[in-house]
């Protein structure tokens, strides 16, 4: 008995379900706040009560496809398991229970947490020098940007304003540039190897380069071959080399990028530290530079006193950009990422890079049996396929909304931007083989309707909440609240 | 192997259905030059029992802050949240998703985000919300951006310094390599100043930010403000504690056209300043402007209800280097802790709780007024928190309260100027009376 109508046609006056100590007899708001300051109106809040409320987002819940649903292939979002003790350890109030301001004996705990992942970060990544500032993976590239034209400024070369951006990147990079106040150059990639054009590469460096924005392994999940001949080029140029981390699940422990002539780097706890994505966040977008790159970091920074008194948190670093948002990073977010690592160990990092790469193979073996499969070679964490040869009309849409009625998550569609029909695909290592085999038969499955019955393909999903919405009706008759 | 499930079994029949010799193989890409043979410097894994050892040890490690008396707030708060609150938003089915882009699979997440936009905007008296920001701080730098966008002509952002320190400081980071001047309209007597605001706006100047109640506690003339904000022909946009907005008129009815903030205090935790949630809101006229995803409400092919994200042309992974901004993920699963709590307070919860939290502060400081040598620092109503002239300065008060098992006040001397003086302190209905009572007490020997 699902009734599926947003919670304020549930609105039933007189219903309560909090009730506060003396709340009956608590005074006017006028008696304590000048009545020209005071609402007209209550916030017409609904009123339900706790069983309908309890069912009300119960219910929404299963309209969710979500990890521990089902398998969720999310090309680029690394959708690995989200360890359950993970959850339980950040809501212990002896972290959730902490104000930003509270004195710093009282959250040497805590301090300690960031201080120790930081460390770990550094390791894995070969960068010595981590912040914990960002609140996401965009906002870490936002903040590296800052990081190197602060670093440009303090080489007074304010001519170094262009970033070369790889056409497979993420849209967040080129966005990030112009809030950065960078212009970006595009890199095309190889047709061939999917690769960056390192001809490409070399005719657009330059006296203004600030930096290259690699993806690595790419959006095609292909690491970079010439990434050294890469860097080098960049950094003959006089330019930074900065690694966009959203696929570092592929080479924990197998290499590090600041090994491999990485100057800065944001890592995505979200993905690879399992931390959950909550729905589209929160994330936590922390960044590791060179030693170069160390005076310009974020504030505030986590300290360690030698005098025996601890960690504390500094802001007395006076060539730092300054804050990119409010008090010290998303604190929880990190406790889960730590024990993650923890609970990995040293060899249990490189175990994450191995599995996922043999499990992306695996479902590139048996895919590219049925699936086109644009750069069928040896793959790091995820790969591409498309529906070309399944029937001319068949689209990549399709095939992700039909896997929707057959109770999977479907891959990242359209995406990268240089392969049409993209289905791009990444397992993660948490999968077991038992269901990539069942998502290839599904997707075998999918193929042969595709033959034999593409109506089925084209009308679906049919058994799922809700078939396709009229997307242009929503931007044309915008309904983007609730209304009587 | 912690949360691995395959076997060397599996391992090894994988690999023969690849045609490979080892999993190392599979890395051949990458050159032998740079492949890390070493062993990391992190500790060998740890069991689940040894982690729960290690997780009790570094939270017993710190002191939370409801095990002894606490004044502070400065943008973070303790607000009592119902158990109702960590049992739906913990389930598995909102924390295990990510971003809605295919809606057949995520009209749970994407119906809640719905709700929660209609939910800003009832509190804020504004059009459209996107589906949550960041946090406080950069809502409002994103605001101070949109301003930027919509009047691409003016180049200077006015800012009062009775907003969050942070906040500005994030403004400052944001907009430092920009050709836009940031004003700064200071505060007097811990208000914002009307003349100063018409003083200091012109037809260069692309939006005015101000905070009410400001970082000092004290509830702005918002309508004032923005009325002299829109004479001059720029956007006003407002920082605003949404608890307060349980009893305050709401700022798009005083003629506010951007309302954003922390929503932290809606449901959750402290969290130690993070995650909480930053909302947004604005007239409909700027819906291409905003920044963020926006969920609408559509239908499907047989005419039933849908949500989607849309007007997905202003985002990054569509617009690329022209998006309004370069956000993408947000802090969703913080953002439905709050529409889950104000479902769960309802009209009358909500507003009993605004007027509870407002009576329980008033009462301490009047308490706290009355003691020889201290009294309110500012001379402006007030919903929560308040500032307080203490006879010595504030640091020593927190030393001297810290000393006696009392967490004070934040020290505004820490950010401003010649106000070593002042201690910031918060008052919620979670706070005892006894709290107040050992505060008041532990005042008494200072004067």
């Amino acid at each position: 008995m699902y009734d599926p109508r947003p919670i304020f046609d549930k609105d039933h006056p007189g219903r309560r379900i909090v009730r506060f100590p003396g709340e009956n007899a608590l005074p006017d708001g006028d008696e304590l706040i000048p009545k020209n300051y005071l609402r007209k109106e209550d916030v017409p809040l609904p009123e339900v009560g706790e069983l309908d409320l309890v069912r009300h987002y119960t219910h929404l819940s299963k309209r969710n496809k979500s990890i521990n649903d089902t398998f969720y292939p999310l090309g680029s979002c690394t959708m690995k398991y989200n360890p359950v003790i993970n959850e339980a350890a950040a809501a212990l109030s002896g972290f959730t229970d902490l104000h930003p301001y509270q004195p710093r004996d009282s959250v040497q705990g805590l301090l300690e947490i960031f201080h120790l992942t930081a460390h770990y970060l550094a390791e894995i990544s070969g960068l010595p020098h981590v912040s914990l500032h960002p609140a996401a993976g965009a906002h870490g590239e936002l903040t590296a940007l800052l990081v190197i034209r602060k670093y440009f400024d303090s080489l007074d070369l304010p001519e170094r304003r262009t970033v070369l951006i790889p056409d497979s990147a993420h849209g967040t990079n080129p966005a990030s540039c112009t809030f950065s106040g960078f212009k970006t150059k595009e890199i095309k990639s190889s047709k061939e190897t999917g690769l960056v054009d390192v001809e490409s590469l070399k005719a657009k460096v330059g006296p203004d380069t600030a930096a290259i924005m690699i993806t690595n392994p790419n959006t095609l999940g292909l690491f970079e071959r010439q990434i050294v001949e890469i860097c080098d080029i960049v950094h003959d140029a006089g330019g930074q080399v900065y690694m966009d981390g959203a696929n570092l699940n592929a080479l924990m422990g197998m290499t590090r990028p600041g090994d491999f002539g990485i100057d800065v780097m944001h890592f995505n706890l979200h993905k690879t530290f399992s931390t959950p994505h909550g729905g589209g966040g929160p994330g936590s977008g922390p960044i590791g530079v060179a030693e170069h790159l160390e005076p310009f970091l974020p504030v505030p920074r986590v300290v360690l006193d030698g005098d025996g008194k601890g960690y504390r948190l500094s802001e007395d670093f006076p060539h730092s950009i300054g804050r990119t948002r409010s008090f010290f990073g998303n604190a929880l977010i990190v406790v889960r990422a730590y024990l993650y690592m923890l609970s990995l160990g040293r060899e249990g990092i490189r175990r994450v890079a191995e599995n996922a790469v043999l499990n992306a193979n695996y479902l590139r073996a048996k895919l590219c049996e049925t699936y086109h499969v644009p750069f069928n070679r040896a793959c790091m964490h995820e790969f591409v396929a498309t529906p070309k040869g399944l029937g001319k009309d068949v689209k990549a849409l399709d095939v992700a909304k039909r896997l929707i009625d057959l109770g999977m998550h479907p891959p990242t569609i359209y995406f990268p931007l240089i392969v049409p029909e993209a289905l791009m695909i990444e397992p993660t290592e948490t999968e077991s083989v038992d269901t990539l085999d069942r998502f290839v038969d599904t997707m075998r499955q999918i193929a042969s309707e595709a033959r034999e019955a593409p109506e089925t393909l084209k009308h679906a999903p049919h058994n799922a909440p809700i078939g396709r919405p009229d997307e242009v009706r929503a931007v044309r008759q915008p309904i983007l609240r609730w209304d009587h | 192997m912690p949360y691995i499930q395959n076997t060397d079994h599996d391992r090894a029949r994988m690999l023969e259905v690849i045609g490979a010799g080892s999993v190392d193989e599979l890395f051949a890409d990458i050159p032998e030059s740079i492949r890390w043979r070493g062993e990391l410097a992190i500790p060998e894994s740890h069991s689940e029992m040894e982690l729960q050892n290690r997780v009790y040890e570094l939270a017993f490690k710190n002191v939370t802050a409801s095990c002894r008396p606490s004044f502070l707030g400065a943008g973070v708060y303790h607000h009592f949240i119902p158990t109702i609150v960590d049992h739906l938003a913990a389930r598995s089915e909102f924390v295990t998703a990510y971003t809605p882009y295919q809606p057949e699979a995520s009209q749970g997440s994407l119906q809640a985000f719905f709700e929660y936009q209609t939910m800003i905007c009832m509190l804020t008296g504004l059009d459209i919300s996107n589906a949550s920001m960041y946090d406080g701080a950069t809502a409002l730098t994103e605001a101070a951006l949109m301003a930027l966008d919509l009047k691409n002509k003016r180049r200077k952002i006015a800012v009062s310094t009775a907003v969050h320190p942070d906040y500005r400081a994030v403004l400052a980071t944001y907009l430092k390599h920009t050709d836009v001047d940031i004003v700064e309209i200071s505060h007097v007597g811990g208000v914002t100043p009307v003349e100063a605001v018409q003083a200091a706006l012109d037809d260069e100047t692309a939006a005015f930010l101000f905070q009410s109640p400001n970082f000092f506690g004290a509830i702005e003339d918002v309508s004032a403000l923005a009325a002299a904000t829109a004479d001059t022909g720029a956007l006003s946009a407002l920082s605003v504690d949404p608890i307060s907005l349980s009893i305050l008129e709401a700022p798009g009815n005083q003629g506010v056209d951007i309302v954003t903030g922390e929503g932290q205090a809606l449901g959750s935790p402290m969290n130690f300043g993070g995650p909480g949630f930053g909302f947004m809101a604005t007239r409909a006229a700027y819906i291409r402007r905003l920044p963020g995803r926006i969920v609408g409400q559509t239908v499907d092919g047989e005419g039933r209800k849908a949500y989607v994200l849309t007007f997905q042309t202003r985002e990054q992974h569509i617009r690329r280097a022209r998006a309004t901004s370069n956000i993408c993920t947000n802090h969703a699963l913080v953002a439905l802790r709050g529409v889950i709590y104000l479902a769960a307070l309802g009209r009358t919860g909500f507003k009993k709780l605004g007027l509870l939290t407002a009576s329980k502060a008033h009462a301490a400081a009047q308490r706290l007024a009355e003691l020889p040598g201290f009294e309110l620092a500012i001379n402006a109503p007030f919903f929560k928190e308040f500032t307080l002239r203490c006879p010595v300065p504030a640091t020593q008060v927190n030393e001297v309260l810290y000393a006696k098992g009392i967490v004070g006040g934040f020290e505004a001397g820490r950010c401003y100027a010649k106000m070593d003086h002042h201690l910031i302190l918060a008052v919620t209905e979670t706070t005892p009376d006894d709290d107040v009572t050992r505060l008041v007490e532990a005042l008494k020997g200072i004067a």
